[in-house]
């Protein structure tokens, strides 16, 4: 018998100093009932993962407006497969141009919220790929 | 579990970080886990620190922590904050002010949401508390959720109490109430760059005058961690502390009043999860309900007679 919250980490990465939209998003998660924890901003992809071990999440929501995605979120996943992570669902928001949604696919990134998206549709993502 | 418990006694964090997320879920392979790790426990000094909310709770354990690093000291670090009665989720945002030790092995940091519990911790805080001391951290801080005046059972979950207050929050009549007031080993005031921390240390002095009873004089700190004013006098007084309860064999006893409260807790926990098992119930609930409706029984007369049925 296991009652279980789902426990999300939502990541600023890099030199980006925006987080409005990892705020909001962190509230709307908290609202539906998940425990959420933000690192604040400017973490490094270490600094991400070891909080993301210890604080045993089922999900990473990586934010970035800066346009580095391609180079940090690669750098997550590196980290990830290096302390054996890799079960942990990885998405990503922000600033993404469609042409790169491909690439960060391809390194595991499983879903890419770009601008605009409803913030149900980020609950329910979550909330769905979780239970599988 | 045998191969997760031998990772958990040799330190190792994602053995920890999984143990924490089984005793959080309350998943029925604990009991067995606490049942084999009992004895390696005890080591730990184990320190609370609580307050209102916004008081700097956390940058002052990031700061301690910081201190205690120097000094070689590995240090296990639970945040609680509340959890939200009307969705079931929280936002855990106490490591947000200490997210550079994040990558440093000496230190494990974990936030934890309240999931229900109102004296400001969360009911599952002693079996995680067991769990970072069976991993070997040497000093283990756990923070409450930002308390208002009667929060208190940190008091009896920690060796050392440390209530942290800020300047401003009141007159000298705030700090005779009773409540939090009680339960400090140590007063920390905070953000004592800002105005009015004289007389805020002050109050506190007079407020203490008043208490004859103590052996232990508590001290009262004035800190500021952007200043970097007061962090060494507090590890100091925490040290200190420490002495006195080995002492005065005060540990002892501390110790005992935790593991009596834990116990009481947990048959509580266990007898509650007995009775209103539905397997044992069966309906019975709805039924005395209607007999309550139809004034045939009152409800103490009903609830009487349930305990009596399932305890015989």
């Amino acid at each position: 018998m296991t009652k279980k919250n789902i426990r999300v980490l939502v990541a600023k990465p890099g030199l980006d100093g925006h987080d409005r939209g990892a705020k909001v998003v962190s509230r709307a998660l908290r609202d539906a009932g998940m425990e959420v924890i933000y690192t604040g901003l400017h973490q490094t992809p270490e600094q991400i993962v070891e909080t993301a071990l210890q604080e045993d999440v089922d999900v990473i929501g990586l934010s970035l407006l800066s346009g580095a995605h391609l180079t940090l979120f690669q750098d997550v996943m590196a980290h990830l497969k290096k302390r054996g992570m890799e079960h942990i669902l990885v998405t990503g928001g922000g600033i993404i141009p469609q042409e790169d949604f491909d690439e960060l696919k391809k390194i595991g990134i499983t879903h890419v919220f770009g601008p605009g998206t409803p913030i149900n549709t980020i609950v329910e993502y979550i909330q769905v790929s979780v239970k599988k | 579990m045998t191969q997760l418990i031998t990772q958990l006694l040799k330190g190792e964090p994602i053995a920890l970080a999984r143990l924490i997320t089984l005793v959080e879920n309350d998943s029925s392979t604990i009991p067995e886990v606490m049942k084999t790790i009992h004895k390696h426990t005890g080591t730990a000094h184990i320190i609370g620190i609580t307050g209102t909310m916004g008081t700097g709770k956390s940058t002052l354990i990031g700061s301690l922590t910081r201190a205690y690093r120097e000094k070689d000291k590995t240090v296990g670090i639970v945040g609680i904050d509340p959890t939200s009665w009307f969705s079931g989720g929280a936002l855990l945002g106490d490591r947000i002010r200490m997210q550079d030790l994040a990558t440093d092995p000496g230190v494990f940091i974990r936030s934890m949401g309240t999931r229900g519990a109102l004296g400001g911790l969360t009911s599952s805080i002693y079996d995680v508390v067991a769990l970072l001391d069976a991993s070997g951290k040497d000093i283990i801080i756990v923070e409450t959720v930002g308390v208002g005046q009667s929060e208190i059972d940190i008091a009896q979950m920690a060796d050392t109490t440390i209530v942290v207050t800020v300047p401003g929050l009141g007159d000298s009549i705030q700090t005779m109430k009773a409540g939090i007031t009680e339960i400090a080993d140590i007063f920390v005031v905070n953000k004592a760059d800002l105005p009015g921390a004289d007389e805020a240390v002050i109050q506190l002095q007079q407020m203490l005058c008043m208490d004859t009873l103590s052996e232990w004089q508590i001290p009262i700190i004035p800190s500021s961690s952007t200043q970097g004013i007061g962090i060494p006098e507090v590890i100091n007084a925490i040290t200190n502390h420490m002495d006195f309860l080995t002492e005065t064999n005060h540990l002892f006893q501390k110790r005992g009043t935790r593991y009596e409260t834990e116990l009481l807790a947990l048959i509580k926990k266990k007898l509650m999860h007995y009775v209103l098992d539905e397997s044992r119930l069966q309906g019975t609930i709805e039924k005395m309900v209607d007999t309550i409706s139809q004034k045939k029984m009152d409800p103490h007369s009903a609830a009487d007679k349930i305990l009596k049925d399932i305890l015989a």
